[in-house]
């Protein structure tokens, strides 16, 4: 184990990189890369990792990049892959199939901004068009908890009980190119805490199985009924892998869902990524002029944690999601999941949706102060509130 | 006359399994089952990659299936990528066997063809083989870039006005170790073309003109003797070339008139043909072949 001040790109190499080599005692890793900004240095670093039983294969586009470490998931071997924006709207395929095959990729997503118009600044709404594709979905807020989750990831998509692709979240630049101090595994600790894949339904050279195939509606439908099972226990699965990881790496690598102050809290603003960063810091102000403020932080979004949320907001009679991303014509993303979560549980609760962040733009703790004043003066929820659209007035 | 069918003697070993839903006259299962027999003779073994195409759908339906090895359904543009993955994995693991490719011409010459390319440029340990019929089969007929010109499909009712991409042109510029044209007409060119391919080490390009009766709109019991005329006429040339640098013509045109060759087929009926113009490009076309074959000759191994 040693610090180092590195980017949550670095992070990401590291984490992808070291849980490939520990697999060299199994059947090895591969996987395809490609380029995007701001994901590439994460890809690079992998390129440079030496390998003792690996390839890396650079491939000509993200959609092949999911297909080479898809047929290196299928032979058996450990595989990832990472992408951002664009490039994962054209793996999106792919992307599909390593979930239906339930193939335990794990891949990280440097959220970007989808074009047009072009901008590679953050905006989560390049993963979460990605959201139903069984795959696992982690949100993250800093360079250490990418590399948590990221190794912890590969230890929970590989479970018996889970073998679901999981994919790793973080902003564009505020966490991919911004350096910080962080504590980075040693190998032999990454061997221990990662096995030797041993992938029940891979392809075997002697066996004359042909894998995804046609199906008739009724075995498709069981083929998804597993699925939904194997999405049901992800958050008991995760406690396990959660405390795995705090025994091997004497750190904690975050909980599924953190709170902050939520236990008397009478407003809880909803956030994920590094707005949840900045929320957090208003609501220490706010507690300490003693305002009944709150915070939950969602990082595992699919399985969406509907009923973890509802009960760290049980104190809570309004509730502020924040979404750095736009589902067009029916608001944020995140908002989407949470009316659903107390949908019967808690029609008291003032749900109100505040779109802010997207395209890149800043989400200060202004935006956080302006969000509580407008949720605190509610007699009821509203339409998404677009926060920031007059900043460029304002300059 | 018995009211059973004799019992089957193929083994469930066989690469295509007897009792597949496939057409009649279908050129793809008599290429399956040569390569399965090219296989058997070098004691080989494979791994089937098939994109979207007929040739997954032989497969049939969970939980039985029509192929003896192993097959990975790739999706319609990833099958040389998907491949390569495999491959990466079975070298990786000192594993024997091939990687086989199998693709219609809609997944090699049209959609899946930037991802065959990449493949091809890296060089990837496998072996890719096109089954090229002419038109999206499995979607009903429609145009392919590999469809011929004055071909009706369901995509161009009157007719294609273009005329067929030269796949294997493509292919040889990429220098890759081994590339071959077959014909399921010719089935001792075609299992020593495979047996070469299995004995290459490196990315081998297979491309089998294969008829169609659905498609093409003929009979079925006339698809051996319609790719034979296609090879007799020069049409469709039948040759190979090594490292995209030495040629060598395994089937010479004997001056057989292609007339017949769209006589046969009512895919080309109902348009004006102009016959005088498909014999001029055959006879260019074989004639640049000749040339490489002359200027640039395969010493035999």
């Amino acid at each position: 184990m040693s610090f180092e001040v590195i980017t949550g790109n670095h992070a990401a190499g590291y984490a992808l990189s070291t849980a490939g080599e520990a697999n060299r005692t199994g059947r090895g890793v591969a996987c395809g890369i490609y380029p995007i900004t701001p994901q590439t240095e994460i890809v690079e670093y992998v390129a440079k990792f030496p390998f003792s039983k690996g390839r890396v294969v650079p491939v000509e586009s993200e959609h092949s990049a999911m297909a080479v470490s898809m047929g290196a998931s299928i032979s058996g071997a450990r595989a990832f892959t990472a992408s951002s924006a664009n490039g994962l709207a054209y793996m999106a395929e792919n992307i599909m199939v390593a979930g239906y095959y339930r193939l335990p990729i794990v891949m990280v997503a440097v959220n970007r901004t989808l074009g047009p118009p072009w901008n590679i600044w953050a905006d989560q709404g390049d993963t979460l068009a990605l959201r139903d594709f069984a795959w696992l979905q982690f949100y993250c807020e800093t360079n250490q908890e990418v590399l948590d989750t990221t190794l912890l990831a590969f230890r929970l998509a590989e479970d018996r009980r889970i073998l679901l692709p999981a994919m790793i979240c973080m902003d564009a630049f505020i966490v991919s190119h911004t350096q910080t101090e962080t504590d980075l595994p040693d190998q032999a600790d990454v061997d221990k805490f990662l096995p030797d894949l041993d992938l029940p339904h891979r392809m075997h050279f002697d066996e004359a199985r042909t894998f995804g195939g046609l199906a008739w509606p009724h075995e498709g439908l069981a083929s998804r009924l597993e699925i939904d099972e194997a999405m049901r226990r992800v958050p008991e699965v995760y406690n396990e892998c959660h405390a795995a990881f705090e025994e091997t790496f004497g750190r904690d690598p975050g909980a599924a869902v953190q709170t902050f102050d939520t236990y008397d809290a009478d407003v809880i603003l909803v956030a994920s990524g590094t707005m949840a960063t900045t929320a957090r810091e208003v609501v220490r102000q706010r507690r300490a002029a003693g305002e009944k403020v709150g915070l939950v932080k969602i990082k595992l979004y699919r399985p969406f944690p509907a009923e973890k949320l509802r009960a760290v907001c049980e104190s809570a009679t309004r509730v502020a999601v924040l979404d750095r991303n736009y589902a067009a014509g029916s608001g944020g993303i995140f908002w989407q999941d949470t009316q659903a979560a107390f949908q019967g549980h808690r029609d008291d609760l003032l749900i109100q949706n505040y779109l802010t962040g997207l395209c890149g733009g800043d989400v200060t703790p202004q935006v956080i102060d302006e969000i509580l004043a407008d949720i605190e003066q509610r007699s009821a929820a509203g339409e998404p509130v677009w926060m920031g659209v007059d900043a460029g007035e304002e300059d | 006359m018995a009211a059973t069918a004799p019992a089957m003697t193929r083994p469930e070993t066989c690469l295509l399994r007897p009792g597949n839903t496939n057409c009649g006259g279908c050129g793809m299962s008599t290429g399956l089952t040569m390569l399965g027999r090219a296989l058997e003779a070098a004691n080989d073994s494979c791994t089937l990659v098939i994109p979207a195409c007929c040739g997954v759908v032989t497969a049939g339906a969970y939980p039985t299936t029509s192929y003896g090895v192993p097959v990975i359904a790739a999706t319609f543009a990833s099958a040389a990528a998907v491949a390569s993955g495999v491959a990466s994995i079975r070298d990786l693991n000192g594993e024997p066997g091939q990687v086989i490719c199998w693709a219609g011409d809609g997944g090699t010459y049209d959609i899946g063809l930037a991802t065959l390319s990449a493949a091809a440029e890296r060089n990837e340990n496998l072996i890719y083989i096109c089954y090229d019929n002419e038109i999206y089969g499995n979607t009903g007929g429609q145009r392919s870039s590999a469809t011929p010109a004055g071909a009706r499909t369901a995509t161009t009712p009157f007719g294609k006005t273009e005329g067929k991409k030269d796949i294997m042109s493509i292919m040889t510029a990429h220098r890759i170790p081994y590339a071959a044209t077959m014909s399921i007409a010719h089935p001792d060119d075609v299992a020593r073309k495979i047996n070469t391919a299995l004995s290459i080490r490196g990315f081998r390009f297979l491309l089998m003109h294969s008829p169609c009766p659905t498609g093409w709109k003929s009979e079925p019991e006339d698809s051996i003797e319609l790719v034979r005329i296609a090879v007799a006429s020069g049409m469709f040339p039948v040759y190979e070339v090594y490292n995209g640098a030495s040629y060598r013509i395994n089937v010479k045109p004997d001056g057989t008139d292609p007339a017949d060759y769209f006589e046969r087929q009512r895919r080309f009926r109902d348009e004006e043909i102009d016959l005088d113009v498909t014999r001029r490009v055959c006879a260019e076309r074989m004639r640049r072949l000749e040339i490489m074959a002359e200027q640039f000759p395969h010493v035999a191994d």
